[in-house]
């Protein structure tokens, strides 16, 4: 019996993920769908902008600058074993506009806007919010979820941006400011080094699909919510968990597909 | 066979439940269900907690499926329509919601505003305009600008019903209009439902455990429960009735046909019966 009830299990398990799956592919296609809205009333689109961005701010400068901080001083420690200490502000732009810049900023993301959009949207379908719009003939996916997505998608590379630059001035502090690396070095290696299409334009890309993927979901979560306080509290435990992991494992897909050769 | 008896025009006919069906899961909550609100009409839901008032509302605003038979909104089977028929039926209702469902991200004059800005062009002047206007109806003018989590219950409420009626709908339903209100408030919004129906000639469905406020604005009571549509008429005649479910009901007698007790289902017994279970074995060393 054992052995059948294990295949029984595990067939339960695989086609529910794959129902899952189909029902999340489903619903970013609706969302998709449903875009118009976003060019035209913009200012739903600019309001959540403001709230996912700016509010995220903060946590986005003070971690780029400590994570600036420690690859400066990293990227010395190890540089300065080869005699190539001149390098530093190579490798932490690099580090920065390729992996860490679109990574950290996307699992940060996941927590800070990703949890605050899943328990808005899962509150507001407890409160019956979602169901009142929807009996005044309005759309809930396409006037609440819409122009939060496209904020979502939006912010992302901008943070991702403002992620790694402050993540390079932290080099430069540690590496230049503090422990004496050459400056004219520092710069001039990174701006020969780093190449707008390959390195920019690639961590732009990444941080786009990173934005993408946690954005959707988060709304996911919120919509699929039950709408009790454990359930909400569920479901943003679940766009952390889920965000992450999904954040990792496309970072891997895209590098693979992006700096191989 | 429980239909209003007197003679009705089928164009003055806005909402009907024709021999309607309605649970959930396949469980029916409600059979049987004949029930027809006119233009202009006042009609009160009423019935036991629990009893599938809430259930009969949502079936009427195209959320819930019928299980059986019919729901017709302004002549139309609201099953058979399509998500742009719906939708534009739904711009012709005005829905009051049991807990208010206010969008607590918006303050109350953006909650007024909001099927406004969704469903018409009017400017912003005009807008401000007619939701002070509608605030004012309900008392609330002064609060326009005080965010949804800062009014009291009863004060949410009056907001909700504002915005229900913020288009000056064909139909209104409220479900629970007078709960949490003071008795002030009560009265008001009363005069309110009723005088929206006699100006606007809007129909009004109103689902109310308040029988006193309920009875003096209503054209036509229906009292549901026991899964059946139990009695109707006008609430002279229901007053009137010497029917032991409507007396105990309109009185708040305690006992009567109307069980004030929840019934002990297998599934009930089944889990006392686990819990002793479990409590004796915890008890012995």
């Amino acid at each position: 019996m054992m052995p059948v009830r294990a295949i029984e299990w595990l067939g339960t398990e695989v086609r529910e993920r794959i129902g899952a799956f189909g029902f999340f592919v489903r619903f970013i296609l609706n969302l998709l769908c449903r875009s118009a809205i976003a060019l035209r009333r913009p200012r739903l689109v600019t309001q959540q902008l403001h709230f996912l961005g700016n509010h995220s701010l903060l946590i986005i400068v003070v971690s780029g600058m400590f994570i600036g901080f420690v690859l400066g001083l990293q990227g010395y420690y190890t540089l300065s074993r080869y005699g190539s200490e001149e390098a530093l502000g190579l490798l932490v732009a690099l580090s920065l506009v390729r992996e860490l810049g679109p990574v950290v900023t996307a699992l940060l993301f996941a927590g800070r806007a990703g949890t605050a959009l899943t328990a808005e949207i899962g509150l507001m379908k407890a409160g019956e919010q979602l169901a009142a719009m929807e009996v005044m003939a309005v759309d809930p996916l396409q006037r609440v979820l819409v122009p939060r997505f496209w904020g979502g998608v939006i912010a992302m590379p901008i943070l991702a941006t403002v992620f790694s630059m402050v993540g390079i001035m932290g080099g430069w502090i540690v590496g230049v400011q503090m422990i004496g690396v050459d400056a004219g070095s520092f710069w001039s290696q990174m701006q020969a080094g780093v190449d707008v299409f390959n390195d920019v334009l690639n961590g732009v890309i990444k941080s786009i699909v990173f934005g993408v993927a946690v954005t959707a979901i988060a709304l996911y979560q919120g919509w699929q919510a039950r709408p009790t306080p454990e359930g909400v509290s569920r479901a943003t435990t679940r766009t952390v968990v889920a965000g992450s992991l999904v954040v990792l494992a496309l970072d891997f897909l895209l590098t693979a597909l992006m700096f191989s050769n | 066979m429980n239909r209003i008896p007197d003679a009705v025009h089928e164009a003055d006919i806005v909402v009907a439940f024709e021999d309607l069906t309605v649970g959930y899961g396949g469980i029916p909550l409600l059979q049987g269900i004949d029930i027809q609100v006119k233009k202009g009409q006042v009609v009160t839901l009423m019935g036991g907690s629990g009893t599938g008032k809430t259930t009969l509302l949502r079936a009427a605003t195209g959320q819930l499926a019928a299980q059986k038979g019919r729901v017709l909104v302004f002549g139309k089977d609201i099953a058979t329509m399509t998500a742009e028929e719906l939708r534009a039926t739904r711009q012709r209702m005005g829905v009051l919601f049991q807990q208010g469902a206010l969008f607590t991200d918006l303050n109350v004059f953006e909650n007024v505003a909001f099927p406004m800005r969704e469903h018409t062009q009017l400017g912003e002047r005009a807008i401000r305009e007619k939701v002070l206007d509608t605030l004012h109806a309900v008392g609330l003018r002064g609060a326009a600008h005080q965010r949804v989590s800062e009014v009291s219950g009863g004060m949410a409420r009056r907001v909700a019903l504002a915005r229900a009626i913020a288009l000056d709908p064909e139909v209104v339903m409220y479900d629970e209009p007078f709960a949490g209100l003071d008795p002030i408030s009560m009265g008001v919004t009363a005069t309110l439902i009723r005088t929206l129906s006699d100006r606007l000639g809007c129909a009004s469905i109103m689902i109310t455990h308040d029988v006193a406020e309920s009875f003096q604005i209503s054209d036509y009571v229906y009292l549901v429960g026991q899964k059946q549509l139990k009695a109707h008429g006008t609430p002279a005649q229901l007053r009137q009735s010497q029917d032991p479910y409507v007396h105990q009901f309109l009185n708040g007698e305690p006992d009567g046909p109307v069980a004030f007790h929840y019934p002990e289902t297998p599934a009930f017994e089944d889990w006392l019966r686990k819990r002793e279970s479990a409590d004796a074995k915890a008890k012995t060393p």
